[in-house]
């Protein structure tokens, strides 16, 4: 497999395509062949933080990258950022608002979902310009 | 059990995604909040939620869940029967709240 690397744009409160950027990954990695639990895996990481743009940022981007070696997804937004991770990364913290709640949104599990479902997971930020989070799965020979 | 024959016994009613009816059902997962579905259902499983709009098809189909069933005749949105059809996903509705829901499950089987 040769180097690939593909952008979804994601926009600020569209529920409508909310989770197109996912499904597309999903259907990639499906179509070159990965392994169904890595896919599964990044389907549920990449929709985490894909929600997280849409709810929670004023919008970005999500990147898909693959190598013979892994697959990295990148999600980008373009601001406010995250004033404390640590608190963010706590199970059960939300600022999610009460119509977001209303949709089901809003347990406070979505980082700590991205975290657990990667083997590599990073959260930048800076409050003020935006968030950066990079999280890759190490693939073996036969994924 | 195929969901055709789950349908049948339990009369639910199919409001969008027909053509996933001979989806197997192997398990059952009951909960509203999205991020702890995600980390929870399982593949295959019947998802019993409140949640009528369009995001939970976005979900379904990420996790390949085999059906959603929306208890207590609660109304679906018209954007999620959409997307429904187009991700073929089944979504059934019912009149049984989601405890009598899982105990049927249980009956039948499914979920163990
Ligand atoms: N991209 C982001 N930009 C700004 N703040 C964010 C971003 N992602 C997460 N946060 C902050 O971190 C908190 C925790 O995020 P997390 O995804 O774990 O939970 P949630 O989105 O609130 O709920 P859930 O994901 O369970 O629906 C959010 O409530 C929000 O305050
Ligand atoms: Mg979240």
């Amino acid at each position: 497999m040769e180097f690939m690397k593909y952008t979804f744009d994601v926009e600020k409160d569209d529920f409508v395509r909310a989770g197109e950027a996912s499904s597309n990954i999903k259907r990639t990695l499906r179509e070159l062949g990965i392994d169904s639990a890595i896919v599964r895996r990044i389907a549920i990481a990449t929709y985490e933080a894909e929600m997280n743009i849409v709810i929670h940022s004023v919008g970005g981007q999500v990147e898909l990258e693959i190598d013979p070696n892994s697959i990295k997804v990148t999600a980008r937004d373009r601001g406010p950022g995250i004033p404390n991770i640590e608190l963010a990364m706590q199970e059960g913290y939300s600022t999610a608002s009460e119509k977001v709640r209303e949709m089901g949104f809003g347990a406070g599990m979505g980082l700590p979902n991205m975290k657990k479902c990667t083997d590599r997971f990073t959260v930048e930020s800076v409050y003020g310009e935006g968030t950066t989070i990079t999280m890759e799965i190490l693939l073996k020979a036969g994924d | 059990m195929k969901l055709r024959d789950i349908c049948e016994k339990l009369n639910l009613k199919v409001a969008a995604g027909g053509n996933g009816l001979e989806n197997d059902i192997t398990g059952v997962y009951i909960c509203d909040l999205l991020s702890w579905v995600m980390s929870h259902a399982q593949k295959g499983d019947a998802w019993i939620t409140v949640m009528t709009h369009s995001n939970v098809i976005a979900v379904a189909s990420l996790l390949e869940l085999g059906c959603i069933i929306v208890p207590e005749g609660i109304e679906i949105d018209e954007d999620t029967i959409v997307k429904a059809d187009e991700e073929n996903i089944p979504v059934l509705s019912c009149s049984l709240s989601a405890y009598q829901l899982a105990t049927a499950f249980n009956e039948m089987g499914i979920g163990k």
